[in-house]
């Protein structure tokens, strides 16, 4: 039993059936997710997270294939089991979605107003996980009175009242400020630590995923196109839909003819040398930076720097030479490099 | 002069309006009560089972539909006239406040049945999705969720209900259906007493500023959106 993964996601497929035609959401989803990981589904607008994410509590009934959740194959629970099931599950939202005419102790206790609790433990629960989230002072507010920020922190009290095993993220952080999203990731990556929680996140931000993720999946057009650590997925994205998410949305390159442009891959280990100054003292050559995106990914440097060498073949193919055997990095060669 | 005369007018008939204008306040508030506990499920049927809604049945929607849509397109002084043995079933006579409430509940409750779809209607769909996220059960979302988060637009319409069944009474004094209407009908129609009629008018429009005062001030001061 230990090895079988907490959360199984079995050839899943979703259909959309309207009037005249059929939209395929999803389809040959295949996922496994331990217990106590935060697990990032990542994929551009569009893509199928949302259908994804509200298949693995059933909101959205699979058309083919299963969830299985720890023992348990949800396809095989009544709808009564499956509400059992759903408040063993917290979740929360890109709008928050809280319930505007009750104040946000309320607003914490309701999960256990649904589970059959009283009211006095409601109350008592409610305190503490404002304690946690950081707002006590805010128990008798409406949600109207509060930030963004603070909304969503109430929605992530409010997720975790019943103390679930999993918490699912649907693009959580997507109206959020930039300082605001790491604040709540921080929050995200704290709930983690102290008490195991699987955390699913849903976005379509890479920033998310390098900011607290241990793994993620990307999800293109309904298919998953690629699965695993995040660093090995970050340092080597096999897939178009990967390349697109992982290097895109930067600089605008022209084409250019007769040079050769190459990509260098950090991968943690050879970021802190100074390759550029260690190939002009090797090769007296001028080495053109195109692009550099260079992050700090669970305290290893990742990144990769697009470079435009010089027009001498022979001169060029020294330099991936020894970038590739002397230092080591992973050198893609990028024919028609167009960015945009 | 004319002032002098209209408040000799007000005197001589002051138990009369005050009781009619008493008539007039029962017939709508009974009416309206009663028309509430007949179109408040039916309002939430409406929107469970639309096509989109939590639980579709789209045959028992169009139905549904079909009949209130029916009801609404009725006039109520045909409405009034054609239910009169349905009055006098219930009631025992076709004439006075007490019958008028029947008409008027018929008349009401598919309107008002519209008015409860349309504040429900608008309940934020994804707090009914974080609601089922949490587990809640259908009448779990209907009476924890989708009715007090929708509370204020549906204090504001049943302000709007109130207004209009009132407006509906005073139709009934062509039939003799007690209150304000009634007077007015009686004095200026039959007996062209201009100032008891322009009298009535007022006080009409008076009580229906006044329910439109006080609804939208407690509909307000109970919505937590905007604070
Ligand atoms: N209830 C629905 N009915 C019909 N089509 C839907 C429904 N939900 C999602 N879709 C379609 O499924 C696809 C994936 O949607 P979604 O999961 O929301 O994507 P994402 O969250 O990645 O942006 C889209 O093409 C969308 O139009
Ligand atoms: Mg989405």
């Amino acid at each position: 039993m230990g090895t079988t993964p907490f959360i199984q996601i079995k050839d899943l497929q979703k259909d959309f059936k309207s009037k005249n035609d059929t939209v395929t959401a999803l389809s040959g989803i295949n996922l496994n997710i331990d217990k106590g990981t935060i697990f990032g589904i990542i994929g551009m607008s569009g893509a199928g997270k949302s259908t994804l994410v509200r298949c693995i509590n059933f909101l959205e009934r699979p058309t083919k294939g299963t969830i299985i959740i720890g023992d348990k194959d949800l396809s095989l629970l009544s709808d009564s089991d499956l509400r059992g099931v759903r408040q063993n599950i917290g979740m929360i939202f890109q709008h928050f979605n809280l319930l505007m005419q009750r104040t946000v102790e309320d607003n914490i206790s309701f999960p256990l107003e649904i589970a059959g609790y009283s009211k006095r433990e409601g109350r008592k629960r409610a305190g503490e996980l404002l304690d946690l989230v950081g707002l006590s002072d805010k128990r008798k507010a409406y949600p109207s009175q509060l930030s963004g920020g603070q909304k969503q922190r109430v929605a992530i009290a409010r997720a975790l009242a019943t103390n679930p095993q999993i918490l699912l993220c649907d693009e959580a952080t997507s109206a959020l400020d930039p300082t605001t999203t790491r604040s709540i990731l921080a929050l995200l990556k704290d709930i983690n630590k102290r008490f195991g929680i699987t955390i699913i996140i849903i976005t379509h931000e890479m920033a998310v995923v390098e900011e607290i993720c241990s793994h993620v999946a990307i999800i293109d057009n309904g298919v998953l196109a690629e699965v695993g650590k995040v660093e090995d997925v970050f340092r080597n994205p096999r897939t178009e839909a990967g390349k697109k998410l992982f290097f895109n949305n930067t600089n605008i390159v022209r084409k250019m003819k007769g040079k050769r442009i190459i990509r260098i891959v950090f991968d943690g280990k050879s970021s802190n040398e100074p390759v550029i100054a260690n190939l002009v003292m090797e090769f007296k050559a001028h080495v053109n930076i195109l692009f550099a995106d260079l992050k700090e990914i669970n305290e290893k440097s990742f990144g990769h720097m697009v470079l435009q060498l010089p027009e001498d073949k022979d001169l060029s193919d020294k330099i991936i030479y020894y970038l590739k055997n002397i230092i080591k990095v992973n050198v893609e060669e990028l024919i028609d490099y167009v960015v945009s | 002069m004319w002032l002098a005369d209209l408040i000799n007018i007000l005197q001589d008939h002051m138990a009369m309006l005050v009781k009619e204008t008493g008539n007039t306040l029962y017939m709508t508030f009974v009416s309206t009560l009663f028309a509430y506990i007949l179109a408040m499920p039916l309002g939430v049927v409406l929107v469970v089972t639309r096509e989109d809604g939590l639980y579709p049945l789209k045959s028992l929607y169009r139905l549904l539909d079909i009949i209130v849509n029916i009801g609404r397109s009725v006039p109520f002084l045909i409405l009034l006239v054609a239910i009169q043995p349905l009055t006098t079933l219930i009631v025992g006579k076709s004439y006075g406040s007490t019958a008028t409430i029947v008409p008027l509940v018929v008349a009401a409750t598919p309107f008002i049945a519209r008015l409860i779809e349309s504040s429900l209607q608008e309940v934020d769909q994804g707090v009914i999705e974080a609601a089922e996220s949490m587990g809640a059960s259908l009448s779990t979302i209907i009476f924890k969720v989708l009715i007090p988060e929708a509370k204020t637009s549906l204090m504001v319409g049943g302000t709007i209900a109130i207004g209009t069944i009132l407006s509906y009474s005073a139709m009934a004094g062509f039939v003799a259906g007690g209150g304000l209407g009634d007077v007015a009908v009686r004095y200026g129609f039959y007996r062209y007493e201009g100032e008891i009629m322009l009298i009535t008018v007022v006080l009409m429009v008076i009580l229906v500023q006044l329910i439109q005062f006080i609804g939208m001030k407690i509909a307000r001061k109970t919505d937590k959106r905007a604070i």
